[in-house]
């Protein structure tokens, strides 16, 4: 890209933790704002624009303007980028598909639940053609770090596609599975160093499932390890209830 | 003086989450002055149903990734509460030291990067980098370092990894402490008086604007008051926080996703400004004369000087960082095994003080120690009867002698100064699950 890229950040149903994490490069913020224009970054900035050559978006799509708003970037984004487990696999806000909507909105906001729509949480590639993932909750920032260098460079990014299991057993971490603890690393995609394990708490799956998971021979391991089968696959759908829809329940 | 004003404001920049302000006046009668709150419900409460008392603060974590700290120590006080975990000292301490490194941070973040822009008449922090140059370096150092505590402690300061119910799973090493502490020393209180330099400078473009509310924080007989201590207000002094529902009342309104609140009055006000007017007495002396330097009073009542009470409490978290690491120095640092055998299965309510306000989570467990019942109630819910309440006092006051740009612009300043996190009040949880 001859000139400098067009930067947009956009936020849909999350927890801003991955704009956060944006913020939070202090010793390369600097650099990265010399590289690009950002155009348009609602939580830090007034201006907006018509075009991005590349739009980061954080979030999972849950109201019919959310449908509408994302089409919209679409358009106008030549590379457009699902930033953290909410908008590349619905996130934690999809746990809510599991339960009728009806009960669900009546439980939090009892007779006025009518004032607000809502829709089942959507990952973004359910509605529109998503270029790259940067995986995590909140985003895996040397993930980030990696596909923006990449992008801005113009060279290639491919999303890994090992267990975390491996960059665990990399780290030499004594398994936490050995500490009478349960772990989702195993089905669960690295890229992630496995920060978690590496601070002796186990891996709740955030990054989302590896491309071939043998779910059913986690829960056995699960379940053999102290879980009754059904707490076993509610762990397993904290980060990935969208994807295992219909797997179990 | 008879005139028409009409405002809106569609999703305010600069403020976490999506809110709009709406202003309508026909013929010098205020009809409507509110922030209407768009965020999209994210129904936190289905997702708390039926889970493990591991996953509770993992969840309530996610409902914001600003507040993530704050929810996450909430959630286990309310679950160690509800199961009967005994947590040792030193994981109270190393509490408290997280919940000083997020407070900085948010609160060094707002002041730079979302307040000051207004100040100094921009659109945003960026410009600042070529005009103001070092001010922009000086909030990147401080921001990183308040970061640090959370990466040393928490293993990451967005979600921290390490704090389960009942204790930690990594507790840092005495060299990383002590890493930590020169920094603080060294870097940190030395920015921190430089920041209250470049603040100070800037004070003349605070609006001047009084209104007189309830102010609610928490307080206590030791410290001033973050990680526990009674509610206290200043309508009706201190009560305990098994008492707080009765200080929140929270009720639905049409134009916001965020219930509303109210205690003695149509309104009240939590954040760095009501703990500066409850517990002032409790702070550093560095931070107190930061204090006067910026004209910050106690039983202040300009909602604008909420930010300039965040930046007098960033020293106080610096400052009372260092003693915290002295001590657990003096105890050395140990790797303890977290106390997860519930000894009951009940309720259990936590409360803590985070940068926006107190918070409270309630949660009752069954005997598989599975989440049956939850109620969260964050800081800017609480807040937004209280914006509200502003607006219909401040536009009357200035229509008369403002343009409608710096009635606006006074009005988001406003709105930015309660420092809101729209995305955090929107997933207020409050739910019997029907079985
Ligand atoms: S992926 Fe996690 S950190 Fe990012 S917005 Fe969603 S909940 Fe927040
Ligand atoms: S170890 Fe697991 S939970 Fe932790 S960051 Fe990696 S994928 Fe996410
Ligand atoms: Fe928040």
């Amino acid at each position: 890209m001859a000139n400098k890229p067009r930067v947009a950040i956009f936020d849909f149903t999350g927890c801003e933790g991955c704009e956060l994490s944006q913020l939070n490069f202090e010793d390369q913020l600097l650099d990265i704002l010399a590289q690009v224009d950002i155009v348009e970054w609602r939580e830090a900035m007034d201006d907006r624009a018509d075009e991005y050559d590349i739009a980061f978006v954080e979030g999972a799509l849950s109201t019919p303007d959310c449908i509408k708003r994302i089409h919209d970037i679409r358009r106008r984004s030549k590379v457009l980028v699902a930033l953290g487990s909410c908008a590349v696999d619905g996130g934690v806000n999809a746990i809510k598909n599991l339960h009728p909507i009806e009960e669900v909105r009546a439980e939090v906001y009892g007779k006025d639940q009518y004032l607000f729509p809502t829709l089942p949480a959507l990952p973004l590639s359910a509605v529109v053609k998503v270029d790259h993932n940067v995986r995590g909750c909140p985003m895996t920032q040397g993930e980030f770090l990696r596909l923006f260098t990449a992008l801005v460079m113009g060279k290639q990014f491919a999303e890994p596609d090992q267990s975390v299991c491996v960059e665990c057993k990399l780290n030499e971490n004594e398994c936490v599975f050995e500490r009478g603890m349960i772990c989702l690393g195993p089905v669960t995609r690295g890229g992630c160093n496995s920060q978690c394990t590496n601070f002796g708490q186990y891996c709740i799956g955030c990054r989302g499932l590896v491309s071939e998971p043998n779910l059913a021979g986690m829960a056995e391991t699960l379940a053999s390890h102290g879980l009754a089968m059904d707490e076993a696959w509610k762990r397993l759908q904290l980060y990935n209830a969208y994807r295992l829809q219909g797997v179990r329940a | 003086m008879s005139r028409d004003l009409d405002i809106t404001v569609k999703h305010l920049t600069r403020v976490e989450g999506h809110g709009n302000i709406v202003v309508d006046m026909k013929n010098g009668v205020l009809h409507k002055a509110q922030l209407d709150i768009v965020e999209a419900p994210r129904y936190f409460e289905a997702l708390l149903k039926g889970r493990s008392f591991h996953e509770a603060a993992i969840i309530t974590s996610r409902i914001c990734g600003i507040c993530s700290l704050g929810h996450q120590l909430t959630s286990l006080k309310a679950t160690e509460q509800a199961l009967g975990l005994a947590v040792t000292e030193q994981t109270v301490l190393l509490r408290k030291l997280l919940v000083h490194g997020a407070t900085l941070q948010s609160n060094i973040l707002h002041a730079y990067f979302l307040a000051a822009p207004d100040f100094l008449k921009v659109k945003s922090v960026i410009p600042l980098v070529g005009t103001h140059p070092e001010v922009v370096l000086r909030a990147l150092r401080m921001k990183k370092l308040a970061n640090d505590i959370g990466d040393a402690v928490g293993g990451r300061a967005v979600h921290p990894i390490t704090c389960v119910p009942g204790g930690f799973t990594h507790v840092p090493t005495a060299a990383t402490l002590k890493d930590l502490r020169r920094k603080l020393v060294e870097q940190m209180v030395p920015d921190f008086l430089a920041t209250v330099e470049t603040v100070a400078s800037l004070a003349a473009a605070i609006p001047q604007f009084e209104r007189p509310t309830e102010y609610i924080s928490l307080r206590s007989d030791g410290d001033y008051a973050l990680y526990d201590g009674d509610i206290c207000s200043t309508d009706t002094g201190r009560v305990p926080d098994s008492e707080y529902r009765r200080m929140t009342n929270e009720f639905v309104v049409p134009h916001s996703t965020s219930k509303h609140c109210r205690a003695n009055r149509t309104s009240y006000m939590v954040g760095a400004l009501a703990r500066w007017n409850n517990n002032h007495d409790r702070l550093c002396p560095e931070s107190l004369q930061a204090a006067a330097a910026l004209g910050l009073k106690p039983g202040c009542t300009n909602p604008y000087m909420n930010t300039i009470a965040q930046v007098v409490e960033a020293g106080h978290c610096a400052l009372d960082a260092v003693a915290i690491i002295d001590k657990l120095l003096d105890m050395g640092p140990k790797l303890e095994t977290p106390n997860q055998e519930p000894t009951r299965f009940g309720t259990g309510i936590g409360s803590t003080e985070v940068p926006r306000g107190i918070l409270y989570h309630e949660y009752t467990y069954d005997r598989q120690a599975r989440i049956v019942k939850a109620n969260c109630i964050i800081p800017t819910g609480q807040n937004l009867a209280n914006i509200d309440d502003d607006m219909k006092k401040l536009v009357p006051e200035v229509v008369a002698v403002k343009s409608k740009e710096e009635i606006t612009s006074w009005l988001e300043m406003l709105v930015r100064a309660y420092d809101p996190c729209i995305s955090c009040s929107v997933h207020m949880l409050d739910v019997e699950f029907l079985e």
